[in-house]
């Protein structure tokens, strides 16, 4: 199943051989820095996943979600957006933060256990991780609905409107939030995006055992339109989110997209996927690889030599060590920075506890630290 | 010069322990950063495990077939082989250095390395570490209370509400000095007589259980932490039997181990929970692997046994021959390389036996090669490791091949790659001593064949009785792949090759 072949209707620009093809109603126009913008963001994130499951191999993150495989989905998905437009997120998604200015060591810091993320979501429009499957794709709905409420739908473009984003994967279709979610929002028109990578794996769970028919069909009987994108083609899933994205700011609906894809490591590093899928299928999909595919495209095309590529490397591997220095370095969190972040605004019982916690914390003769 | 040490980590959310499966460096090499160094086995899952550091390896401290705890040193790397002069850790690039200044939060403590603080969860659980659902675990270290601060100066000490029935027991601490705590109703460390007489007799009568005064009529003087008392109950010891030795009169592990017996006393320190007439042992390992593949396989996979005993005399003069030839010359032979040749051969006559049921697909897959399985009774637990393309081979690529499996899997290093993609699986349970079995398909596989012990036995040839080197030999097939008919020709195909090797030529 997982190796169905490409079916007509799934949106590709870009083949997995690099040759650019023509769809009726989707197309890029990108320069040639763009083009090559694109292939670095697409580099520099798998270098960041790497770098990350070493440091959990080496003892460094508690666990760590890769998304090896899915970097098309996430950065031509990412890239689409506009300053208002709004990220909900699941725990997967380290290439979308990457557009969205979220710096990777916040990413680390949550693996790492010393915080809960840390970064601002209002500042870069990135939802903080949901572990919860699903959870966000209701809170990406509210905020649609809230941003129809403050009067950001409408035909001002992507400077003055605004929609959310929702990402998901395939085994979250079958929870009950997504679906009352899909209901909400086709029901209010909300201005959202279902961006589904379908990565063909629920941890252990096969596409199969989720669905009958292809995920994107579903949004038709929600009562939007779906549209099945080639995940791995960093080029089509611009175009496809694009326009979804457009169709929400102007008040015309929410869209389904199920950005086809491939989970080319484990679930996280706790997981071990040898034990349940065969070897043939993940060799079947490196032929599909989402950055080989636009390095044969600029090389062949003359748009990056190989200095260029030489040079990307070098940030790369300065990315990967500024990565590793930074998650060693962090510090461990004070117990009182646990009522830093709970309320907006101060109130009484809780300043009540932290002088509590405080007096508790100075009753001993040494700090935690001194002690170990 | 500066050693650091590698200590294996936690790679799955809560697991103890990992076995080192094969080394990728030696001592004396030098290594990168994130170069690959070891392979491990966990519970969940077989994982390379990356360097940290870069230098050079100064000693291995684990060997492969080792069991070790997560948190235990696995490697010495010197980071500066050249003696370099100290280079600090490495600098942070200037520019996002900034952006690193603003993940995590304040209070500046530990670093790559920290020293093992002390242990806020566990306490004295049996076999020290215990495993825990996330997280990574209780230390094995003895936990140590922080000292409190002598006077308050800040006064701001909170107090803990007053427990409604410590008030109404309340009043000075018994004479031993031991604090009395309330535990299921029970008053623990407290004579009760006076309580009872000074509130005449209004307040719920507690039962108390005293320090004192031993085998004093209606008492029960014993004074255990909860999991001694466990220890004590798995060991079968009565506690009221033990002579205490701990504080305020407690009894500790150690009386409980004493009072058990010196049999006893290697039980409690081992992970395994036991008694004297069971025994506990976690599974975990090869042996789940082990379990969750048979109980995938025969529940989901008819299974079908056939018997065919056979005529192995032939079989034992060719092996015989075969050990004097030269081009077996320094190998082991035995039968089971006639039975090897022989389920290569039947299986190209009968491919079913040698096939993948695709149930995603609903489609069967006929293999046109041989990856023989052998399951091998190893250190570690049964493993089944493969012969690759074993089809293709001549008879002493086959004996070289069967060699090497047997070596590799006594010595404890037979890697995943080795148990994947088989195709036919033969278990020898002859070398026990017994006639046959019903063996369990590996799951992916459509046939395994037992092979059983050769023995004299009476036989008729030609209508006279005389006495044979005979064998057993048992089919276990996946009925949805084969049927009767075709695994029938697939065991009598075998059973050939086996009461006249020269078969193999013609087959």
């Amino acid at each position: 199943m997982a190796l169905a072949p490409e079916e007509p209707e799934l949106v590709q620009l870009l083949t997995p051989e690099g040759e650019l093809v023509e769809h009726p109603d989707y197309r890029v126009d990108f320069s040639d820095e763009e083009l090559r913008g694109l292939y670095r963001d697409l580099a520099l994130v798998r270098r960041i996943d790497a770098e990350a499951t070493a440091l959990q191999r080496q003892g460094e993150l508690g666990i760590w979600a890769s998304l090896l495989g899915q970097e098309a989905a996430q950065i031509g998905s990412g890239r689409a957006m506009g300053p208002n437009d709004h990220v909900f997120p699941t725990y997967r998604e380290h290439g979308v933060a990457w557009c969205r200015g979220v710096d990777p060591l916040n990413l680390l810091g949550l693996f790492r256990g010393v915080d809960m993320g840390g970064w601002d979501p209002e500042e870069h429009h990135f939802h903080l991780y949901t572990i919860v499957i699903g959870a966000q794709t209701l809170h990406a709905v509210g905020y649609a609905m809230g941003l129809q409420r403050d009067g950001m739908v409408g035909d001002g473009g992507p400077e003055l409107t605004g929609a959310a984003v929702a990402y998901f994967g395939d085994g979250a279709t079958s929870q009950g939030d997504v679906n009352e979610a899909f209901i909400w929002a086709s029901v209010f028109q909300a201005p959202v995006v279902f961006f589904c990578q379908n990565n063909q794996w629920a941890i252990s769970e096969p596409l199969e055992r989720q669905t009958r028919i292809p995920l994107y069909q579903r949004a038709s009987g929600f009562g939007f339109p779906g549209v099945r994108v080639d995940g791995n083609d960093v080029l089509a899933t611009y175009a496809v989110t694009q326009a979804a994205l457009a169709r929400a700011r102007e008040g015309s609906g929410p869209t389904f997209i199920e950005a086809y894809t491939y989970r080319m490591g484990a679930h996280t590093t706790s997981d071990d996927p040898t034990r349940y899928r065969i070897a043939a299928e993940v060799e079947a999909w490196k032929l599909k690889d989402p950055i080989e595919r636009l390095r044969s495209f600029l090389i062949r095309t003359g748009k990056a030599d190989q200095d260029w590529f030489e040079a990307l490397e070098e940030e790369s591997n300065q990315l990967a060590k500024h990565i590793r220095a930074g998650c060693l370095d962090m510090p461990d969190p004070s117990p009182m920075t646990m009522f830093d972040h709970v309320y907006v605004d101060p109130h009484k019982p809780l300043a009540n506890q932290r002088e509590q916690f405080a007096a508790y914390l100075a009753s001993f003769e040494s700090t935690s630290e001194e002690h170990s | 010069m500066a050693r650091r040490q590698f200590k294996l980590p936690d790679v799955g959310e809560g697991l103890t322990e990992g076995e080192i499966l094969q080394w990728f460096v030696q001592v004396g090499d030098r290594v990168t950063t994130n170069q690959t160094l070891v392979e491990i086995e966990t519970a969940k899952a077989a994982v390379e495990l990356p360097s940290p550091y870069e230098g050079e390896v100064v000693e291995l401290l684990a060997a492969v077939g080792d069991v070790i705890d997560v948190g235990a040193p696995i490697i010495t790397i010197e980071t500066e082989p050249d003696g370099a002069p100290s280079v600090p850790a490495p600098a942070a690039p200037s520019e996002p250095g900034a952006q690193a200044a603003q993940v995590g939060v304040a209070a500046a403590m530990g670093g790559a390395d920290p020293e093992i603080a002390a242990g806020l969860i566990g306490g004295e659980a049996p076999g020290g570490r215990t495993a825990v659902l996330v997280g990574y675990g209780p230390r094995t270290t003895t936990a140590k209370r922080r000292p409190r601060r002598a006077v308050h100066e800040s006064g701001h000490r909170p107090t803990p509400a007053p427990d409604p029935a410590s008030e109404v027991l309340g009043g000075p601490l018994g004479t031993e000095g031991v604090k009395p705590t309330r535990y299921a109703g029970v008053e623990f460390g407290r004579l009760i007589e006076a309580r009872e007489s000074a509130h005449g007799g209004e307040s719920v009568p507690a039962r108390t259980i005293g320090v004192d005064e031993q085998g004093d009529a209606g008492r029960v003087t014993v004074l255990a932490k909860p999991p001694v008392r466990k220890l004590a109950k798995d060991m079968g010891v009565d506690l009221r039997s033990v002579t205490p030795t701990g504080p305020g009169g407690t009894i500790t592990r150690a009386d409980v181990a004493a009072a058990a017996g010196p049999a006893a006393v290697s039980l409690a320190g081992e992970s395994r929970s036991s008694t004297a007439r069971e025994e506990r042992i976690a599974v975990k390992g090869v042996r789940k692997m082990t379990a969750q593949a048979m109980v995938a396989s025969a529940f989901t996979a008819p299974h079908v046994t056939e018997f065919l005993t056979v005529d192995a005399t032939r079989t034992m003069d060719f092996v015989e021959q075969l050990k004097r030839h030269p081009s077996m010359q320094g190998l082991k032979i035995s039968p089971l390389l006639v039975v090897a040749k022989a389920v290569c051969l039947a299986a190209r006559n009968t491919p079913e036996a040698n096939a993948t049921w695709d149930e995603a697909a609903q489609e069967i897959v006929l293999k046109r090669y041989v990856n023989l399985g052998i399951a091998a009774a190893t250190p570690r637990g049964l493993l089944v490791p493969n012969i690759k393309d074993a089809d293709s081979m001549s008879w002493p690529e086959m004996a070289v091949a069967l060699n090497q499996l047997s070596a590799t899997a006594r010595e404890g290093r037979t890697s995943p790659a080795d148990m994947a993609a088989g195709t036919i699986t033969i278990t020898n349970v002859g070398v026990f001593g017994v006639d046959s079995g019903t063996p369990i398909i590996n799951p992916g596989e459509s046939a395994i064949l037992a092979f059983g012990a050769i023995r004299p036995m009476p036989w008729v040839v030609d209508g006279q009785i005389v006495p044979r080197q005979i064998c057993t030999l048992a089919l276990s097939f996946d009925h949805r792949i084969v049927d009767g008919a075709t695994g029938s020709r697939f065991l009598v195909d075998v059973g050939r090759v086996i009461e006249d090797p020269i078969t193999a030529l013609i087959l």
